[in-house]
């Protein structure tokens, strides 16, 4: 299962990363939401894909998930959440006042 | 153009009051179990977000005259300011305590001071969703950009 | 259990979140945040104080015990870089009051400027790798907060690249704390150290540590310097001298800690690898600040020098090369933030940040003329001035150890080269902009520099104090040291009851 999730994290990042070196603003923002969730799959695969119950105490459970990667991911998945709203919000902007989403068009400082 | 949403508008009366009731359930019984004030108050988002696609947003807000904003950063404060408390009793920053107390019709109920962390984070997240929603839904170019483009 | 230490992460947000709840009244925002920070100060100062006295404070919080909860830990560096980012900020505020604009303030500028310093001291004092990464991501939502507000063409097309580039190096750390958790299973920073020396750095573990480095070179302007001279050039000063004086000196922070307390065992990899690219950062630093014609690129590139000469002093790895390290940290902290304000007055006089439209502002602003000397003097390493304790322990270091390591001559040679050039650098501006023919008269000026000179001479004082004083402040800055190069000290004090 773990050999499994690693290609899945493997196939996620290559897409995340063709996205981000696209050219088009949205794609980049695209690709980088990809890329965290790989990143988050990537901290629940390596904290082991056991089957156990909910990891809280009680006294029937014999085996737990670790729950630590889970709390983990949680603050990840909310941080990336908070950041792509704000990405989108940028891009929006900057094609309001530039009137541009390609990044060739935003290089330099001079340019505007 | 006016649409018809008659059938929308009429089943969101009944379900925003089912999934705010799940929504509580959840957020009561976080402590202990699945749930909690980010789950909770995620749910209470949703059951606006189903307002807002129902009515329209000036509706809503006429309904729910509430800063989104400041509900945020209330929920934020209120959580922080919980865990600070335990620095004035001389425990741990974030130190929980609990007892447990005889409520009217609920009986013996746990009361912990985790459940005022997560009354904050519920806000919060209720406030920050729809603070997020808000912003996008209006076209931040016209009447509400502080600089003109 | 000491709950101190939280607190200069604790008044700025709790500041913060009150002047967003109240955001109508800018008067209030302004006496808070001036009051946060002199708290957060204080308190910094009063950590200096108990840990000098005591040694390192730590907070479980939560009352988690050490490895399973996160802990805060403050040691030397820790509380001696805290006092340091409080002071800047400080001085920073004041200089924002005058010279931000309504517009900023009535948009949340001031309670972002707190979250700021928050994730900031968050980052000095946390003893876990997550928590390392949380407060990473305050940091930076806040600076791209502060980076993108106002909306003018520059600022949102540089803030695009900047925040892009923030959040793929955020993912890379998402991606190396994923692998080391699943290594090592453990990611309190003590911890981790004690089960590195107990498996040995294998290979995975260093190509984790190389992952990390590279994370932390982005933040840290360390030859993934890219995105630092558009960003800052873009930006309003007030705005600009914060993110020079905080935000790289972060990602310093990190890769010291990161690299003396968990992946010191093989320093052939990661300590040459770090050598390396801090000489090429002096060198193209160097080379950035020389070739260019806009004053606020030529104070970006001189962050970018500072950052690589910070790293090779720390590379150098002995006793005194690192306390040179720590010292010139603390110094480039102060000085970069008030060359930046002094730059950033210029401008506002001026009008313009190209060289060529500035000349002769002596005649009508020579407090502001002297100042500047004593920041160029300063950043150059001249004696009795603040940077010239680091500099001569890093180079005499540097030179002791190129006996046994051939390459650190090379090093050395450099850091010597860069220290020219950021004169030369600097000298262009003050002989530009300040000597010649006034073109400028007083009633032509673009701005009025009423209240922002305090700030700049509050720092200079500062700066003159950290270099007159060395005999009293070097005790402290060694003890830094001591504990940065002694892991055993670190872990013991955060897992004693543990072990």
């Amino acid at each position: 299962m773990e050999t499994l999730m690693s290609v899945i994290v493997g196939i996620i990042f290559a897409i995340g990363v063709y996205l981000v070196l696209s050219n088009s603003l949205l794609r980049i923002i695209l690709g980088i939401s990809v890329l965290a969730h790989g990143a988050n799959l990537l901290i629940i695969t390596m904290g082991g894909l056991k089957k156990g119950g909910v990891p809280i105490l009680r006294e029937e459970a014999a085996a737990y998930t670790d729950p630590l990667p889970q709390a983990l991911i949680l603050t990840a998945i909310v941080i990336n959440f908070a950041i792509t709203a704000f990405l989108l919000v940028l891009a929006y902007r900057a094609y309001q006042t530039t009137g541009v989403d390609d990044m060739d068009d935003l290089r330099g400082p001079d340019h505007v | 153009m006016r649409t018809n949403n008659l059938i929308l508008q009429t089943v969101t009366k009944i379900v925003i009051f089912i999934i705010m009731t799940f929504a509580f359930f959840l957020f009561i019984s976080g402590h202990n179990n699945p749930g909690g004030g980010f789950a909770g108050g995620m749910t209470t988002a949703a059951a606006l977000v189903l307002l807002y696609l129902a009515y329209d947003v000036k509706t809503v807000h006429e309904g729910i005259p509430v800063d989104f904003k400041t509900l945020s950063l209330l929920g934020v404060f209120i959580a922080v300011v919980t865990g600070t408390s335990s620095l004035v009793m001389g425990k741990p920053f974030l130190n929980q305590s609990f007892g447990y107390y005889t409520l009217p019709l609920l009986g013996e109920t746990e009361l912990t001071t985790a459940l005022l962390f997560d009354t904050g984070v519920a806000m919060a997240v209720v406030g920050m969703a729809l603070t997020i929603i808000d912003a996008i839904s209006k076209d931040i170019s016209e009447d509400n950009c502080p600089w003109k483009p | 259990m000491y709950n101190l230490v939280v607190l200069p992460l604790l008044i700025p947000v709790l500041c913060g979140l009150l002047m967003g709840i109240f955001r109508k009244s800018i008067a209030f925002q302004k006496c808070l945040s001036l009051l946060s920070l002199l708290l957060t100060g204080a308190a910094a100062f009063y950590l200096v104080q108990q840990v000098s006295a005591r040694g390192i404070q730590i907070l479980e919080l939560g009352g988690w015990q050490a490895p399973f909860g996160i802990v805060l830990v403050v040691d030397m560096l820790a509380a001696l870089l805290l006092a340091a980012a409080s002071l800047v900020s400080i001085a920073c505020l004041l200089f924002a009051f005058k010279s931000i604009g309504p517009e900023r303030e009535k948009y949340y500028f001031y309670p972002f400027l707190q979250f700021l310093i928050a994730g900031v001291n968050g980052c000095f004092l946390t003893g876990d790798l997550f928590n390392l990464y949380v407060c990473f991501e305050v940091m930076l939502v806040a600076s791209y907060v502060l980076l993108s507000l106002g909306g003018s063409k520059p600022q949102l097309s540089e803030g695009i690249k900047y925040v892009v580039i923030n959040v793929i190096s955020s993912t890379l750390f998402l991606i190396a704390i994923g692998y080391l958790y699943g290594v090592l299973g453990t990611l309190n920073m003590a911890h981790l150290s004690l089960r590195i020396a107990a498996i040995g750095q294998t290979g995975l573990v260093s190509v984790i540590a190389i992952l990390l480095l590279i994370v932390f070179s982005l933040k840290a302007a360390l030859f993934l310097y890219f995105w630092l001279p558009g960003a800052y050039g873009a930006l309003p000063p007030a705005i600009a001298t914060i993110f020079a004086a905080l935000l790289t000196k972060v990602g310093i922070y990190a890769i010291m800690r990161m690299f003396s307390l968990v992946f010191y065992h093989q320093p052939q990899i990661t300590h040459d690898l770090l050598a390396v690219m801090a000489v090429l950062t002096m060198l193209i630093g160097g080379i950035g600040a020389v070739v260019h014609g806009d004053i606020r690129n030529i104070a970006a590139y001189n962050v970018v020098i500072g950052v690589g000469f910070v790293v090779f002093g720390w590379t150098v790895f002995t006793p005194a090369a690192v306390t040179g390290a720590i010292y010139y940290l603390i110094h480039d902290m102060l000085m970069k933030a008030l060359l930046f304000m002094l730059v950033g007055t210029i401008i506002i006089i001026v009008g313009s940040s190209k060289l060529r439209d500035m000349s002769g502002m002596i005649t009508h602003h020579p407090l502001l003329g002297w100042l500047f000397l004593i920041s160029a003097l300063a950043l150059t390493g001249i004696p009795p001035l603040s940077g010239f304790v680091g500099k001569y322990l890093i180079i005499q270091e540097g030179l002791t150890r190129g006996a046994v390591h051939t390459g650190y001559y090379i090093g050395v040679a450099v850091g010597l080269l860069s220290t020219l050039m950021i004169l030369y650098s600097l000298i262009k501006i003050f002989v530009r902009g300040f000597w010649g023919e006034t073109t400028l008269s007083p009633d032509m000026e673009k701005g009025n520099t009423r209240g922002l000179i305090l700030p700049c001479i509050l720092l200079t004082a500062a700066g003159v104090f950290w270099g007159g004083g060395a005999e009293l402040i070097y005790p402290y800055v060694e003890m830094a040291a001591a504990s940065l190069l002694d892991p055993a000290i670190y872990i013991g004090a955060v897992l004693g009851e543990v072990i």
